[in-house]
């Protein structure tokens, strides 16, 4: 039906943002522009130590000076209804809960909010904020990874259900590499790594009623957040509204809701007015969430032919003590390669810091750094080219879930890849080829991530002005879900984009999932497709006589459509594609509708084939770097990712999350770094002058390219997620060059100057 | 923020009194540090008085010398004809530091008044003698990766943040003063200090004295020169280590010679011995490595920093070679 209207089809279009405009233009509003009538501002307080209880607070200046309307702690705050009794917040169980702000005295982290002080201008509020003095009974904390190593443990959730992807894992023998011919052994480290999206974090709370809330807030799931404070403040799921229309980037720093969010929502009930709260940029880098530092540990043999005998990866990851943060560091392990023995371990470490969550690719990133290094090094062993290694152990299947793939085109994408980079430049002999006072490599390195689908929910109203109207509770961090779904509804329904909106980031819309885990344009555009096709069920109902017997996949809403114009002043009839002759204006159904806008809402959730097939998307990043000799300086000069990601719905969007990912993996591999002063269990690197997230200096020419294969497997578009996959495999990439540049193999990132001089 | 009194005089006199005999009152220009420092409570000055309406901003070259006015731009010097012609070093110095968007709201007089980025000095949970005189030196034993391997002491190990500052002296600048007893010039080299026991004092300025012009003598470094800022990110960052080299060579021969390093002490750190080491020698790599191991005399590093041990001589010979042109 598409090839009637559009030629080239909707899907695949490399269409303009549907909201671009509105975002260049300052148009679009984030959650810290809401100005409603009667709105406060605030600011947090911080502690000064990392573990203890507060002794004392001095409010009195701070309560004195000029507009504040209220200064806030745990000796005055209403208490949240909802947060548990217990004396520490994961016990008695000890996958424990978010941060209880203002609960009482105690402290688990450095920065942690122990008063926010609301004022009439911001200004007057953070001066306040500096007027509170706090007293502390401090205790031993414990911030060092390298120190606590003997305190990791395995996982609650690994250790309640032997099944759980976190349990100890053993494929074959354990520990077999050992025997291997050809063997190595070696651990890498990566340290903690913020989110600092541009946006920063920010939230209007507002109690519209006593029992009534609505929140603007930067979040990645809006349901999620309705039913977090539902429950945090027992009051019926449907009397909380979250509104995250736009969402300045996230990368997985909006998946959890912070002290901070409740802080605010605390205030607003204390004031009886709206509150704004929105983070400094030091504050992002305390209590919103990190990749967490994570020691890896990895064992890899091979036969001489590089036929792998064993792997085995061990991983811990830093969580805080009051919540068990884990992540999937192992998974690509156990799946990526032929190799008939594997054996993983996941610990995790509990320190006096904040709760780490989901950074892009998250877990996935980390481990793929250990893991795509480590066969870069067996392939120097091995002398076998780093490609032809992993050509060698190339599953055809699963071999964890012994499950065939529904698609799997990553052979074609190490084609496309080394083509692009030029591997045939790559020198088989580390450290020999140069330009000038730079050693020149090359790196590549392998992402792989779930093809995620959730259930999901969509609205779709056919609008008297002809205008299809479609609404879901999902949210848009940056990737362009606004822009796809237009693009998949207007492929469903045979109209032009400009026929649709799509509306998003609204508790009040259907049920979707949170944006994250690479799972939105699966999960809500298969929701998308259910309800155009739901809508053209109820037209057909409502058409009258002659569109009985007739099948709902040909009702076109189409006399507006002619060929590929769109001539919105015809007027608006409803129609078959298989009879020309049927006709009925919508006024007509309108009135057989009861005078009421035709309405459908559509779900679409993933069936049983997720028994019978293993689902994931691929990438394959490749990196050409040069490092000074003398100065120790890396500069990645040319990228190159390929990603098996299923149908690309647009290659503009898609082109760009790659893109965002390829410059997110040079930071990790070469210049973030949260660093701990552990005297004081402070971070000393925590602004941007300090923590070098890459600017655009450093971002070389990145060249895309995808197989756009459908996988109609995972969904009814034939699309795998691509969020994860851009960054996942970068790191190594980067690092893997640095290697072939000079020989030097960095197992700790980033991969700063200092450690090649 | 703490509240504080504003007043933006349009005569320099006028400025100078309104800087009255308060301790805390602070020139301000183009606020690009000063602002941060006052946001996160670092410096709490009572009172501002900005200097942005002084005419202040000219560059002129007048009996040898090139004069800067204290209030010309970072973005306009490094991109005046005069400057790049006369003085390309500068140039450089000045546009490898910060970003565009900073180097159009730095001021000459600002840049070279900038305070250590030392994290310690920046966090006031933390100690810092710098900031409050007598709590301890926090990057001592602690996380000091960015900072001195000369000239410090065990008040202080911080770093000048400044690159111009590296490329000003090494040309023999001189600082114009005015103040509320008149009129001085101190030589570039002058005006920053060394911690020793009062590291709070970054320069030898006294209170209410206002920097209002630095100017610098014509020489022959015109051609051999180069900037070398090494830094982990292409740009936007403070340098771990940065070299001013400048060479006037005749028949491959060095006549003259003018080093300096960044990133490395209290102050930006003119290398007079290893210049002398240069003189009169072939301009080869060999007599770079030779100045470079005289520059690093009585260098010494702490537990994050002992990379800068060999970063700065591979640094000088860097810069020499592309001052030189040797390949």
């Amino acid at each position: 039906m598409k090839d009637l209207f559009f030629k080239d089809g909707v899907i695949g279009d490399p269409m303009n943002r549907v909201d671009g405009r509105l975002k260049v233009t300052g148009g679009a509003r984030y959650s810290a522009e809401y100005e409603l009538p009667g709105l406060v501002h605030s600011a947090l307080v911080g502690s000064t130590i990392a573990k203890g209880r507060i002794t004392s607070i001095d409010t009195k200046a701070a309560e004195r000076a000029p507009g504040v309307m209220a200064v806030i702690t745990h000796v005055n705050s209403i208490k949240v209804p909802g947060f548990a009794a217990s004396a520490h917040p994961s016990e008695p169980s000890t996958i424990g809960q978010p941060l209880r702000v203002f609960y009482d005295e105690k402290i688990y982290f450095n920065d942690q909010p122990v008063a926010i002080v609301v004022a009439d201008t911001l200004e007057r509020a953070r001066y306040a904020a500096g007027l509170v003095k706090v007293q502390y009974a401090a205790e031993q904390h414990q911030t060092s990874f390298d120190a606590n190593t003997s305190r990791a443990v395995l996982p609650t959730s690994a250790k309640r259900n032997p099944k759980s992807p976190l349990a100890d894992y053993d494929r074959g023998q354990t520990n077999a590499f050992q025997t291997a011919p050809v063997k190595l052994e070696a651990e890498y480290v990566i340290p903690s790594e913020m989110h600092n999206p541009m946006e920063l974090q920010a939230i209007v709370a507002h109690w519209e009623a006593a029992d009534k809330l609505t929140v603007y807030d930067k979040v990645q799931a809006v349901k999620g957040t309705q039913k977090a404070f539902a429950k945090d403040w027992k009051i019926p799921e449907e009397n909380v509204k979250v509104i995250a229309t736009f969402v300045g980037g996230a990368f997985g720093n909006g998946l959890h809701n912070w002290p901070h969010e409740t802080a605010a929502i605390i205030a607003a009930k204390m004031v009886g007015r709206p509150v704004k709260l929105m983070l400094t940029r030091e504050q992002m880098f305390t209590m919103v969430g990190y990749r967490p530092h994570a020691w890896q540990r990895v064992g890899i043999g091979a036969t001489p032919d590089g036929k792998l005998v064993g792997i085995t990866h061990e991983a811990t990851g830093q969580t805080s003590s009051y919540e068990e943060f884990t992540e999937s560091t192992l998974q690509q392990t156990r799946m990526m390669y032929q190799s008939p023995n594997v054996t993983t371990r996941y610990r995790i470490l509990p320190l006096d810091v904040s709760t780490p969550i989901w950074m892009r690719g998250p877990g996935e990133a980390t481990g793929a750094f250990a893991l795509e290094s480590a066969l870069d090094e067996l392939s120097y062993l091995l002398n076998i080219d780093p490609i032809e290694l992993r050509l060698r152990n190339y599953t055809d299947q699963d071999p964890e879930k012994n499950l065939p793939w529904s698609t799997k085109f990553l052979k074609e994408c190490y084609q496309m890849g080394a083509d692009r980079i030029g591997w045939n430049k790559r020198p088989a002999k580390p450290g020999t080829l140069r330009d000038g006072d730079w050693l020149v490599g090359y790196g590549m390195g392998v992402g792989t991530f779930g093809a995620n689908r959730r259930p999901a929910k969509a609205r779709a109203r056919l609008l008297a002005n002809g205008t299809v109207l479609l609404q879901s509770a999902t949210t848009d961090i940056g990737p362009g879900t606004g822009t796809v779904m237009v693009q998949i509804a207007a492929d469903a329904l045979g109209l032009p984009p400009k026929a649709i909106v799509f509306e998003l980031g609204n508790s009040t819309f259907p049920e979707a999932p949170s944006q994250g885990g690479s799972a939105t344009v699966a999960s809500v555009g298969s929701a998308v497709v259910a309800a155009c096709a739901e809508l053209k069920k109820k037209l057909l109902e409502l058409g009258g006589p002659g569109f009985s017997g007739a099948k709902p996949e040909d009702v076109t809403i189409n006399s507006r459509v002619q060929m590929r114009a769109y001539n919105s002043s015809l007027p608006l009839e409803i129609g078959l594609r298989t009879n020309a002759s049927v006709k009925v204006s919508y006024s007509d159904v309108l009135q057989r509708n009861g005078g009421q806008e035709v309405e459908v809402v559509g779900e679409g959730r993933p069936g049983n084939e997720r028994q019978k097939y293993s689902m994931y998307s691929f990438s394959v990043h490749f990196a050409e770097v040069k490092v000074h000799t003398m100065t120790g300086e890396v500069r990645v000069t040319k990228m190159v990712s390929c990603a098996d990601a299923g149908t690309i719905v647009n290659h503009k969007t898609a082109g760009n999350q790659m893109i965002g990912g390829a410059v997110g993996g040079i930071g990790m591999a070469l210049t973030e770094a949260a660093v701990i002063d552990h005297r004081f269990g402070r971070y000393v690197t925590k602004d941007f002058a300090e923590y070098h997230v890459p600017v655009q200096a450093d971002a070389p020419a990145i060249e895309v390219a995808f197989v756009d294969k459908p996988d109609l497997l995972v969904d009814p578009m034939g699309t795998k997620g691509i969020g994860e996959i851009a960054i996942i495999g970068v790191a190594p990439a980067i690092a893997n060059a640095v290697f072939n540049a000079t020989g030097k193999r960095i197992r700790e990132l980033p991969i700063t100057p200092d450690k090649l001089i | 923020m703490n509240q504080f009194q504003y007043v933006r005089p349009t005569k320099q006199k006028a400025a100078i009194d309104a800087f009255g005999r308060e301790a805390d009152t602070q020139f301000i220009a183009g606020g690009t540090n000063l602002l941060d420092l006052m946001k996160r409570g670092v410096m709490n000055p009572t009172k501002l008085v900005d200097i942005n309406r002084l005419p202040l901003d000219r560059i002129d070259r007048d009996k040898g010398t090139l004069l800067i006015g204290a209030l010309a731009l970072n973005s306009t010097v490094a991109e005046h004809p005069q400057v790049r012609q006369l003085h390309p070093l500068l140039g450089q110095a000045l546009s490898a530091g910060a970003s565009a968007q900073l180097r159009n709201m730095a001021t000459v007089g600002g840049n070279m008044l900038q305070r250590t980025r030392c994290y310690y000095f920046y966090d006031t949970a933390m100690p810092c003698n710098k900031r409050e005189p007598g709590s301890g030196c926090g990057a001592l034993e602690g996380y000091n990766r960015m900072h001195a391997i000369f000239g410090f002491s065990d008040k202080c190990i911080a770093v000048h943040p400044s690159d111009m500052s590296v490329a000003l002296v090494a040309l023999d600048a001189t600082v114009l003063v005015s103040g509320p007893k008149g009129d001085r010039r101190i030589p570039f080299g002058g005006l920053h200090r060394l911690p020793g026991d009062t590291p709070q004092r970054d320069t030898n300025l006294e209170p209410g004295e206002l920097i209002t012009a630095v100017s610098i003598p014509d020489n022959p470094f015109t051609k051999n020169v180069h900037y070398l800022k090494v830094r982990e990110r292409a740009s936007y960052a403070f340098a771990l280590v940065s070299v001013a080299a400048a060479l006037h060579i005749e028949n491959n021969v060095i006549r003259d010679a003018r080093l300096a390093m960044g990133g490395v002490a209290h102050k930006p750190w003119r290398l007079t011995e290893a210049e002398k080491s240069l003189i009169g020698k072939l301009a080869t790599e060999a007599t770079f490595r030779q100045a470079a191991d005289v520059a690093m005399q009585g260098a010494r590093a702490f537990k994050h920093n002992a990379y800068k041990l060999k970063m700065a001589p591979n640094s000088i010979i860097q810069a020499l070679k592309q001052a030189a042109a040797v390949a």
